[in-house]
């Protein structure tokens, strides 16, 4: 693919200078503007929000074991599930694979030697950092009662809890999201190496070039909502409260506007994760490249106009139900070309069963039951019965835990390797990824059944002929939780006693794995040079003709 | 889903909402068992090293392949679109009934309003077979009225009001439930929801203590907040009469119309903001003078007002 | 503005790839922030199409003495600094250093302004909350926007301040040259707030005067 040459690297390699060994001390690290080391910087600290949201919702799920209150009381609980929601929608789901995998990734992937503007970069694990720890030192020391939604009024005037404190956290991790926004336009749009085109970029860099687009107009709006609440709470300026004429629909249209996006945040890199693992371990191009791109652009440009499905009970009028109703209908249909291409991708291919395959494979199996049932809370009349019970969370679940959290430990498998320039033990992870699958559908599927039945969200006490499920859900969250904690365990294992991995061990194309591992701090010696396509993991003339995929002539590039 | 035990359907519209859902759900079951079958027939056809043949695929069938799923999805998301918007559609024609409930949602109790007066907390009793309409509004946060049984839900404002209507059939007794999170005690937010034969229901609605029924108590509020001093047809001060008001569209002072429906009369009444043209805005506002429930009130008289007109035309 | 009045940074190939991306970089900031502002201004359209009435008492009380004062100095401020720009392409040390200084000054100045304003409206008790002086209770929700555009302006204006301050300090030290990159950046952006000026007083203070 490159002119570096193919080196397979020898067993002593890592003793050359590599990013990790450069400098070590934690000094270097807090000033680092290595695009790389910032992406290891932001996988510990989401790891660490991730654990901390995940323990927050184990209290919940012990708790609804029973029908009653027994652990804690009705207040505590509204905190706990708020504390979940908030931390994992904006310190871990969101932030998730793009300042991870993307920061790694991106300027690799495309022959950069880091991102557009590294200084940037390192700002904005900073504001990240300050944005998540204030957040998390409010959520636990003062606590917050709206839900991740803060919907007014209830946030601005009843709410008991630090309401302004969380949403002026949120408001400054914002800006890191903007920050990385800026950072990966900029990078692809600029720092592509010669002959790299835009139609040879491989589908993570276009995930992740369609994911800053999405952040970059969506978080602004939710920073000006988050600041709006924090005007009425703090100054008492009327803004939506309805005893001035104000009116609290809007804010739930300004919010919407935001946290619909926000969903495609979180769901498109994991899209992009996973193109890349199904090609590897398929050996196979991906089945209509060009489709699968336009396919990232029409949910990324559709899915800003589809917020107001969450308003169908709201009492907007019945014209903008139909018209967000026929959108949201519409921005299933790229999602679904996405499913089949994946699954064509595996015909004729020479498939294996590595762990980033079996996640990657169970993301495909999750995504799919999640967003067909997209499908019933699209259509108004049904979704006036499971607006706001257990089937909606049954359905977000699937998509951004089932979705994006097995694409994000695939893609954390996957490449490494290439991180730390060791492998991780194979089988444990094989185990790892089924369990994983195993517990998420134990927890989530019977949601779906109790959502239908009338269980609301939101509930510390319910009806006793739920209980039922809730029990069959709060044992899978307990296999769930042991799926989720093997991984940090082996990894770890893995950074001290895993085997050295090559610089390329799954034998994939893309420039990511024509540098060693871990790669050195200027990820390539020299400017890599681009002549053909992603994905040639078949002969040519078996590539059932992408004209995409043809080898141009080098120096095509700008 | 239809026969569940904890999901009773007790109207025409419930049993139409199963049925929808149980089409889609076989829908969108074939479209995940036709990807999961695909995708396992794939591993393990196509797992390394087997002998199955990997011959290129000819050029034009990747191209074809691709339309024919893409315009396929295409047009079953369209027809399901179709299918439900028809339903959606025929479901916002409100019936007309007198039959009406106040609701005034409050953290975190239910306060209900019978036509007749009763009042009743946390439990909702309607006669079966008859159309009825439920006018909500809230005190203080937005709050969710959910009837599982019915299939129907409706969020509860501040500051403005929402209608849900059904015609329920079996009688017994249901749930319904508070379903936007609304602080603290969300969850105690549930109630009963009473279905009666019209006989027990009669008998029930006799029972209940005496009391004025909401229009009569708003006539009375309406001297006394002094509305009448203006608003009566004999008074000397230019200001509208409201007979005859309710539903009407009423012409404004900046230009275009506006229904004067409960949430407009409501916002004359609080916040003094829309100006109907031809009158000077001399209208004191009410906001923290007049409470939720003399609202209500208010409201059911000047209705009542409309009603006797149109009873007197025809 | 030459090729060596910047320093290449990694990851750039070359200066003048360098110096577009960071103009590229900004604009994209810009539009961000175009979004940040869109959020309130449909939150006044909406407000306003709700409550006509009082919105055309409240926006009576605003000053159009002080809104126009202020836009002329932001616009003057604004042509200074496109000055500023010229001349240092022109390498004219001296006189780019005093149009940055200019820039600043009126930068302050219209803050200064604002200072009398709110004493101004505080002292007619146009601070919604309990004594707040108009009637219906929705002219609060005018003022409410009034008081949160504006101060998130003079915010926005306050960082460009200190941006043209410390972008005036580096080159009169000499620690950077003239017509960097930076001030091509910080140039983008006070125009920005500018613009965000122009709506403000488009919505704010025009309507109390038709």
């Amino acid at each position: 693919m490159t002119d570096t040459t193919l080196e397979f690297a020898p067993a002593a390699e890592p003793l050359e200078k590599n990013y990790l060994n450069e400098e070590t001390t934690l000094w270097s690290w807090l000033t680092t503007t290595d695009h790389k080391r910032i992406g290891i910087l932001y996988t510990l600290s989401i790891t660490f929000f991730f654990f901390i949201g995940g323990l927050a919702i184990g209290v919940v799920r012990l708790e609804l074991m029973t029908p009653h209150a027994d652990i804690v009381s009705a207040e505590a609980y509204n905190r706990l599930f708020s504390l979940h929601g908030i931390i994992m929608v904006w310190f871990f789901l969101v932030p998730s694979i793009p300042t991870t995998l993307g920061n790694f990734l991106v300027p690799m992937m495309i022959g950069a030697h880091d991102v557009a503007f590294p200084r940037l970069n390192l700002l904005s694990w900073y504001l990240f950092m300050l944005g998540a720890l204030f957040t998390l030192y409010v959520l636990i020391a003062g606590g917050v009662d709206t839900g991740w939604t803060f919907y007014t009024p209830l946030s601005t005037s009843y709410a008991t809890g630090h309401v302004a404190a969380a949403a002026a956290g949120v408001f400054v991790a914002g800006f890191s999201t903007i920050a990385t926004g800026v950072n990966f336009v900029a990078t692809i749009h600029m720092l592509r190496a010669p002959g790299m085109t835009w139609f040879r970029l491989p589908l993570f860099v276009w995930s992740m070039y369609a994911v800053s687009l999405v952040m970059l107009l969506a978080t602004p709006v939710l920073a000006m909502t988050l600041l709006l609440i924090f005007a009425e709470r703090v100054f008492g300026m009327p803004v939506f409260d309805p005893a001035q004429g104000g009116d609290p629909l809007l804010f739930q249209h300004l919010f919407w506007f935001y946290s619909h996006p926000a969903v495609y945040i979180m769901i498109l890199p994991a899209m992009g994760v996973v193109s890349e693992i199904f090609t590897c371990f398929a050996r196979r191009r991906i089945f209509g490249y060009t489709f699968m791109v336009y396919a990232l652009l029409a949910i990324a440009v559709v899915g800003f106009m589809v917020w107001g499905h969450h308003m169908f009970v709201a009492g907007q009028s019945a014209l903008a139900d139909l018209v967000f109703s026929f959108l949201s209908f519409i921005v299933a249909v790229p999602s679904a070309i996405k499913v089949f291409n994946w699954t064509a991708t595996l015909y004729r291919g020479q498939i294996s069963f590595e762990a980033p395959m079996l996640y990657a494979m169970g993301f495909l199996a999750l995504f799919t039951l999640g967003g067909l049932t997209g499908l019933h809370l699209a259509s108004v009349p049904l979704d006036i019965h499971l607006h706001d019970t257990y089937f909606v969370i049954a359905h977000f679940h699937f998509i951004m835990v089932g979705g994006t959290v097995s694409a994000f430990l695939g893609g954390i498998h996957y490449w490494w390797p290439k991180f730390t320039g060791r492998m991780y033990p194979e089988s444990w992870a094989r185990f790892a990824a089924i369990t994983m699958s195993i517990g998420f559908i134990t927890t989530f599927l019977p949601q779906y059944v109790m959502g239908y039945a009338g269980m609301p969200r939101r509930y510390q006490i319910y009806l006793p002929q739920f209980q039922i499920y809730h029990v069959i859900s709060s044992v899978g969250a307990m296999i769930l939780a042991v799926a989720y904690i093997m991984p940090l365990l082996y990894l770890g294992w893995s950074l001290l006693y895993g085997r050295r991995a090559g610089s390329n061990p799954w034998g994939a194309t893309g420039l990511e794995w024509q540098t060693s591992s871990p790669p050195p701090k200027e990820n390539f010696h020299g400017t890599p040079r681009v002549v053909e396509g992603p994905y040639v993991y078949h002969d040519a003339e078996t590539a059932s003709g992408s004209e995409q995929a043809a080898p141009r002539p080098q120096g095509a590039h700008r | 889903m239809i026969g569940f035990s904890d999901v009773p359907e007790i109207s025409q519209y419930a049993s139409a909402i199963d049925v929808k859902f149980i089409v889609l759900t076989a829908l969108t079951g074939a479209m995940g068992i036709l990807v999961f079958v695909l995708v396992i027939v794939f591993s393990i056809r196509y797992r390394r090293g087997s002998p199955a043949s990997r011959a290129p695929l000819p050029r034009w069938m990747q191209r074809d392949v691709e339309i024919g799923w893409t315009v396929a999805t295409l047009f079953t998301f369209l027809f399901v679109f179709w299918w439900m918007a028809g339903a959606q559609l025929s479901a916002l024609a409100q019936p007309k009934t007198n039959f009406e409930i106040h609701i005034e949602a409050k953290q975190w109790m239910w306060k209900v309003e019978q036509p007749n007066g009763a009042r009743e907390i946390n439990a909702i009793h309607v006669p079966a077979n008859t159309d009825v309409r439920l006018i909500m509004t809230s005190d203080d946060v937005i709050h969710s009225l959910f009837l599982p049984a019915l299939r129907i839900k409706r969020d509860v404002l501040p500051g403005r009001y929402t209608y849900l209507w059904f015609k329920a059939q079996r009688p017994g007794t249901y749930n319904f439930m508070c379903t936007q999170f609304c602080g603290t005690d969300h969850a105690r937010m549930i109630g009963h929801f009473v279905v009666m034969t019209p006989e027990d229901y009669a008998r029930w609605s006799m029972a209940q203590p005496e009391t004025d029924d909401l229009a009569r108590e708003g006539a009375r509020l309406f001297v006394s907040f002094g509305c009448s001093g203006c608003h009566a047809p004999g008074s000397r001060v230019h200001a509208p009469d409201l007979h005859g008001l309710y539903g009407r569209q009423i012409p404004l002072d900046g230009g275009g119309f506006v229904t004067a429906d409960e949430t407009y009369i409501r916002d004359c009444i609080l916040l003094n903001k829309h100006i109907p043209a031809g009158y000077p805005p001399v209208m004191p506002h009410f906001q923290g003078v007049v409470n939720e429930e003399q609202v209500t009130s208010l409201l059911a008289y000047i209705r009542s007002l409309s009603a006797e007109q149109q009873g007197a035309s025809r | 503005m030459s090729d060596s009045a910047t320093i290449l940074r990694e990851p750039w190939p070359n200066i003048e790839r360098q110096r577009y991306g960071a103009a590229f970089g900004i604009w994209i900031f810009l539009v961000t922030e175009m979004l940040f502002f869109g959020a309130l201004f449909l939150n006044y359209a909406v407000n306003r199409s709700l409550h006509p009435e009082a919105f055309r008492i409240a926006s009576h009380e605003t000053d159009i003495v002080y809104g126009t004062a202020n836009t002329l100095i932001l616009l003057t401020s604004s042509l200074v600094m496109t000055l500023a720009e010229r001349v240092a392409a022109a390498n004219w040390r001296r006189l780019a250093l005093t149009c940055l200084i200019v820039t600043a000054s009126l930068g302050l100045a219209f803050l200064v302004v604002k200072g009398f304003e709110y004493s101004d409206d505080l002292s007619k008790g146009l601070l919604p909350g309990p004594n707040f002086a108009l009637e219906p209770p929705s002219t609060q929700l005018f003022w409410g926007l009034y008081w949160i555009m504006t101060v998130v302006h003079a915010i926005h204006l306050t960082v460009g301040i200190g941006l043209v301050v410390w972008l005036s300090v580096l080159i009169a030290r000499r620690v950077v040259p003239l017509g960097t990159t930076a001030s091509e950046v910080i140039s983008l952006y006070w125009h920005f707030v500018d613009v965000i000026w122009l709506t403000v007083y488009a919505l704010i203070y025009l309507p109390g005067v038709a």
